[in-house]
């Protein structure tokens, strides 16, 4: 729905002229500007990805992706389909792990530490690198079981389950809405507020990182700028990374933008992400060093 | 194809260029007016009606063939008597009419198989569903399949010369004679596994992959994922099997006839020789017991039982999935 409301946009845009969408874009970045406090040119960074590739057996989807991601930060991945965003966001958590001949090499890590370590447990990785997806996925159980799911199954110690529950639907913006019903089935709620107890269903077990892989692009835009004014306020406790096809979101919420292209293989056609350019969002939307990225966020391509 | 459609068109519809003023009052439908002879299409849904048709009939034909004769027979012998008589002598001098005997064999039978079919039949199903790699499970399923084409009398002779004297006897040191329900159960077991396997497989397949995704990322393991989000939405399909495979138990006549005996008796020990049910139809229905006779009748009231039994499983699981599932 949303990814409709964002070409449609920008072809109103090109046809208004690239000048237009450019200084769009820029305004939009102002929105944040007051929050987004005097970044360090060089984030401080909770992760990094060093020499990072990703493998679907012997097609390689992303090629020597080298950033960091900052502490209390909104990173956003931004560039067209299929470059690859999706699957370096999830070789951040080892979701990759679940395909079969998908593989990583290169450095991804956490802390300095590195998540494809030989001894290291994907789980622990999970628990601490939550995730939320593009389409909401709630279990099919109470919106009570969802929230309490992770702190569950992971065995965390909890004192009050009902707290927790509360406090997590209130920082996820839903409580107000479900505390009537909290035994009532997920299913029974709309797009937006399904994917704002995913969200509380990933704080809940109190990660360190929120993965987000276009958390809107299911969603109306009334539900698309509650998620967004959500990310606003989590960022003050976690650090967020967030692959979006809407790049006046990343514009709006984002920290600082990763701008990814595709590069296709002459010889077999096959698509090869690769990141073109990473910088604070605002350098990117308003004097992007690459003039790939230029042309992308002016609408001249993809 | 479509050049025919067109030379329809143009020679033999009125176009809507072509309508003559008021042409609309005398007929009504005009150029949209149902075309003649879609004999196909007529033809199709009846043959489809009477393939749906068919199976309906032949299940109410089933039930009326075996109430009729029932009803002949609860005419000599009481409701209450059949149901709660102890002793099965139907063919004795002194006959007696007590089916209890022969529930007794087809519980013994039916549970000792699902006590083996159930936790095998899941475990596969959990191991070719959630943590097989696909290219095993291409070969395993079919594999499994298999399992269940074997003809039941192939079974039969396995647990009356393998089962009972080898495994039983020899390796497990349990005493049992010729003919036990526990060796028939056992094997028995073995024949309704891939039933429950296989559809338990299917109905956690058919979990969408989002859910799965959406435990691992909270950090649950493969174990708790697949007993907290995929068996608790997949719990309709399970059920199903096994419903399905206890109904096939409760009905399976060849292992049972062939290694739990013919001794129609209360069954109070899994090494005991017992008839069930379905043993006692097979030994009788022989074609010398003619029609009106109270033999005759008594095949058709052990089989309506049967019947009825089969039905009220289905009926319960249907009730307890609705309760418990988790639709997604």
């Amino acid at each position: 729905m949303n990814s409709h409301y964002y070409s449609t946009r920008t072809h109103d845009v090109a046809e208004a002229g690239n000048e237009t969408a450019a200084n769009e874009l820029a305004s939009l970045v102002e929105v944040r500007q007051d929050d987004r406090r005097s970044l360090p040119s060089d984030p401080k960074p909770i992760m990094e990805c060093e020499g990072v590739d990703v493998f679907y057996d012997d097609f390689r989807a992303v090629t020597d992706v080298s950033l960091g991601f900052g502490y209390n930060e909104i990173t956003a991945l931004i560039g067209p389909s299929g470059c690859g965003k999706s699957t370096l966001l999830r070789s951040l958590n080892r979701m990759n792990d679940l395909i079969l001949g998908a593989r990583v090499e290169g450095a991804v890590t956490f802390h300095g530490q590195s998540i494809y370590a030989k001894d290291v447990d994907p789980i622990e990785v999970r628990r601490r690198i939550g995730m939320v997806f593009q389409k909401p996925n709630p279990f099919p159980k109470s919106i009570y079981d969802n929230v309490a799911y992770g702190p569950r199954v992971t065995g965390a110690k909890v004192s009050d389950m009902d707290d927790l529950v509360e406090e997590a639907l209130t920082r996820s913006a839903l409580w107000d809405e479900v505390k009537d019903k909290l035994k009532q089935s997920a299913l029974g709620l709309s797009g937006g507020q399904q994917q704002r107890l995913c969200i509380a269903r990933t704080i809940a077990i109190r990660p360190e990182v929120i993965l987000m892989d276009e958390p809107c692009s299911a969603l109306d835009p009334i539900a698309t700028s509650r998620i967004e004014d959500l990310m606003v306020e989590l960022v003050k406790d976690y650090s967020i990374i967030i692959v979006t096809h809407n790049m006046q979101q990343a514009a709006r919420v984002a920290d600082r933008t990763a701008f990814f292209t595709a590069l296709a293989d002459e010889g077999t056609g096959d698509r090869t992400g690769l990141l073109v350019e990473y910088d604070l969002t605002a350098k990117i939307f308003s004097t992007p060093a690459d003039e790939r990225t230029e042309n992308y966020i002016s609408g001249r391509f993809g | 194809m479509s050049s025919t459609i067109a030379s329809e068109g143009s020679s033999t519809r009125t176009t809507p260029q072509g309508v003559e003023p008021g042409s609309y009052e005398k007929d009504p439908a005009g150029f949209l007016r149902k075309r003649r002879g879609r004999y196909g299409e007529r033809a199709a849904m009846a043959v489809l009606i009477g393939a749906a048709g068919l199976s309906v009939l032949v299940t109410v034909g089933i039930f009326f063939a075996l109430l009729l004769p029932a009803l002949e027979f609860f005419r000599e012998i009481g409701v209450v008597e059949f149901l709660t008589g102890q002793r099965w002598a139907p063919s004795f001098s002194d006959s007696s009419f007590g089916i209890l005997p022969l529930v007794t064999g087809t519980l013994w039978t039916t549970l000792i198989g699902l006590l083996i079919a159930v936790p095998f039949g899941l475990g596969a199903a959990i191991y070719l569903a959630e943590y097989a790699p696909e290219r095993l499970r291409r070969v395993l399923k079919p594999v499994l399949e298999v399992l269940a084409g074997i003809p039941s009398v192939v079974y039969g002779y396995f647990a009356l010369f393998f089962v009972a004297p080898t495994i039983l006897n020899d390796l497990l040191s349990v005493d049992v004679g010729t003919f036990s329900v526990l060796a028939a159960g056992l094997v028995l077991g073995i024949m309704i596994i891939p039933t429950v396997a296989s559809l338990s497989e299917d109905a956690m397949s058919a979990v969408p992959r989002s859910l799965r995704e959406a435990s691992l990322a909270l950090g649950a393991n493969r174990m708790r994922t697949t007993l907290r989000v995929v068996f608790p939405a997949a719990v309709s399909g399970i059920t199903a099997s096994i419903v399905l495979a206890g109904s096939r138990a409760v009905g399976e006549t060849m292992i049972v006839a062939l290694a739990a005996g013919t001794r129609a008796q209360m069954v109070s020990n899994p090494t005991d020789a017992g008839q069930t049910m379905t043993g006692y139809i097979a030994q009788t229905a022989t074609g010398e017991s003619s029609p009106g006779t109270l033999t005759y009748n008594t095949l058709f009231a052990v089989g309506l039982l049967l019947f009825v039994v089969t039905l009220l499983l289905n009926v319960v699981a249907g009730s307890i999935v609705r309760k418990i599932r988790e639709a997604y």
